[in-house]
């Protein structure tokens, strides 16, 4: 008897569990479906915003001419001459004197603080870092203008919106990037490498820069390019100290014009009616084309591991 | 009389062993007289570091001091700058006022973190909770969130023209800037939210699934409030993004020159960093103006970041 009421309580049981279960696995199952287009949101984001792209530029620049958009070094928007060439050039040149500014000072920095530092500074410096992230680049831009340019000004004489000037500002804004990762990346290091560059009778600094350095490479180098896609895509600031002047720097006390700088200078009057706007769009595809190759670069970087 | 060391079970006498691993300053400079170079790649660092500390403190003292003090453009005589008429609730051409561009910035920076705070989250619970790493979907949606983080922002500019402006309609707007801005800190908070997830140890699903917990529960109940001061501080970190942006709501929230409140989403607005971008060609008086919005900025942008570290710390000392 007992056994019976039992069986039947069992089945009810098991019974009202695969109700609720039914009900749980549709709304487990639904949410899972959610969290997965959140995810494929990415890459349909992606995709849109390269497609898009590429469909206004593309006609664009076989209207212009494949050839001359890319060689012609004249940037002169009233007058229908689209030629990306002193753009080019312009950008190539802009982003390495920010490298050599940045680099080596980004690279020192990050060593000082992952093999240097005594704890009670890195808790001042590493905050400093952070803030020099932060800043906004029009900030800097204001900054250059207003600071740096009439010094360069006084240096190198001109009108201080030149290539040195925008190296130096570019330099400071890429040095967070370089540091933060470069750091990272020297610490990621095993410390029995350091430990046995020591061992065998190296200095402190010829262990880190024969042993950790090689050991770290990867990282390091993923910081640079990261440091160069920043240098590269950087608006703001740069619009406002470059000078805007479509023509290859003889000099570093040359005005001149980068990719992203033609964008934003050039918008805001540029026509809808004739090629002056869709001219602009092709360059920012052009300029998504190089930072996509950058992406590519550093996420072939990452692979090593250890 | 030397009092004798006792010494317990297992002690060993310790007097006048000394330690080789330990260097003294002493030992320190005696061995950069003889590696020379060694002592001067020393020198080569600290001079790095110096630079770099000198350049944050060199662009932040000058912001500061340029934005507390008003120089007259006369008589060079000096003031506070950062006076009630620049907090005035309405723009005017009299007193400048960042306010409605401040309301502006907030106004695009929330609405834009809600919308990307639930689609960051919502993929990086995918990405950790649900999918096996070595799933070809988790790959293509890594590589295009780390393409995405890539993108400089005078693209998502172009692009938000071209898509949001332009295709849908919306014109210079709130929105069609919110959105934009939406894409550009989706993978900064994914991938944030994504390691504070990893951070929540596994024996918390494994105690919550054997007190037989469904994984939805399992994620909503135990996972995400313990991994929240890390998604918190990813968002914070993306609120400093918006604030500090300004190429990419040129051209899609637009840049009017009197800087008013937008009168709804539809309606163009100046952010403060657009505000900046429009006075930083003017001397004399607005160039006041234009460090005291500077170093608005800065303020906030120094806030955000002491909030988002605190909460990040927080974070670290749990586990």
């Amino acid at each position: 008897m007992q056994k019976n009421s039992e069986n039947a309580e069992n089945a009810e049981m098991s019974e009202s569990i695969a109700k609720v279960n039914t009900r749980a696995v549709i709304k487990e199952i639904s949410m899972k479906v959610l969290f997965a287009i959140a995810a494929a949101l990415f890459v349909l984001a992606v995709l849109t915003i390269c497609i898009y792209l590429l469909i206004d530029a593309i006609p664009t620049i076989g209207e212009i001419g494949f050839v001359k958009f890319l060689t012609d070094d004249r940037w002169l928007i009233r007058s229908e001459r689209f030629g990306i060439g002193s753009l080019v050039v312009g950008t190539a040149l802009s982003t390495v004197g920010a490298l050599v500014v940045g680099v080596p000072i980004g690279l020192m920095t990050a060593t000082f603080m992952a093999f240097y530092c005594p704890k009670w500074l890195y808790k001042i410096i590493k905050p400093l870092t952070n803030i020099l992230a932060g800043i906004p680049s029009i900030v800097y831009g204001f900054f250059g203008l207003t600071v740096i340019v009439p010094i360069s000004r006084e240096l190198l004489g001109g009108g201080g919106l030149n290539l040195l000037t925008t190296s130096f500002v570019l330099g400071i804004m890429i040095l967070p990037t370089i540091i933060s990762i470069s750091e990272n990346s020297l610490r990621a290091v095993p410390k029995p490498f350091y430990e046995g560059a020591v061992a065998l009778g190296a200095t402190k600094e010829r262990a880190i820069f024969r042993t950790m350095f090689p050991a770290a490479s990867s990282g390091v180098l993923t910081a640079i390019i990261l440091g160069m896609g920043r240098a590269i895509g950087e608006t703001a600031a740069i619009t406002l100290i470059c000078g805007n002047i479509d023509q290859i720097p003889g000099s570093l006390a040359d005005p001149f014009i980068t990719l992203a700088s033609a964008i934003a200078s050039g918008m805001g009057y540029a026509s809808t009616t004739n090629l002056e706007r869709p001219a602009l769009i092709a360059v920012a595809a052009v300029l998504l084309i190089i930072i996509l190759l950058i992406t590519t670069v550093v996420m072939l970087l990452k692979k090593k591991k250890y | 009389m030397a009092r004798e060391l006792v010494l317990k079970e297992g002690e060993v006498d310790t007097r006048g062993i000394v330690p080789i691993n330990r260097q003294t300053f002493k030992d320190k400079l005696n061995a950069y007289l003889h590696k020379p170079f060694s002592f001067a790649v020393f020198l080569f660092i600290c001079l790095g570091t110096i630079l770099s500390a000198a350049a944050v403190m060199w662009v932040l003292i000058y912001t500061f001091y340029r934005g507390l003090v008003y120089i007259d453009p006369v008589s060079g005589a000096a003031s506070f700058n950062l006076t009630a008429d620049l907090f005035a609730w309405r723009w005017t051409l009299e007193n400048n006022s960042m306010m409605p561009a401040l309301i502006n910035t907030l106004t695009i920076a929330i609405l834009s973190l809600l919308i990307a705070g639930v689609i960051g989250i919502f993929a990086a619970i995918f990405m950790v909770e649900y999918a096996k790493s070595t799933n070809v979907f988790v790959k293509i949606v890594r590589v295009a969130a780390e393409t995405l983080s890539g993108i400089p922002s005078v693209v998502f500019g172009i692009f938000g023209m071209i898509f949001f402006v332009g295709l849908f309609g919306w014109g210079y707007s709130l929105l069609s800037g919110i959105l934009t801005m939406t894409l550009m800190i989706m993978p900064l908070i994914m991938r944030t939210t994504e390691e504070a997830l990893r951070a929540v140890p596994d024996s918390f699903r494994e105690g919550s699934y054997a007190l037989g917990a469904g994984k939805l529960r399992t994620i909503f109940v135990i996972i995400l409030p313990s991994a929240i001061p890390g998604i918190i501080s990813g968002v914070i970190l993306g609120l400093g993004r918006v604030v500090g942006e300004t190429m990419a709501l040129v051209f899609t929230a637009g840049s009017p020159m009197n800087a008013r409140t937008a009168s709804g989403l539809m309606d163009a607005g100046s952010t403060l960093t657009v505000y900046l971008y429009n006075l930083t060609n003017e001397s004399g008086e607005l160039a006041n103006v234009a460090w005291a919005v500077a170093v608005v900025l800065i303020i906030l942008v120094l806030i955000i970041n002491g909030i988002a570290e605190f909460i990040g710390n927080k974070l670290k000392k749990e586990y």
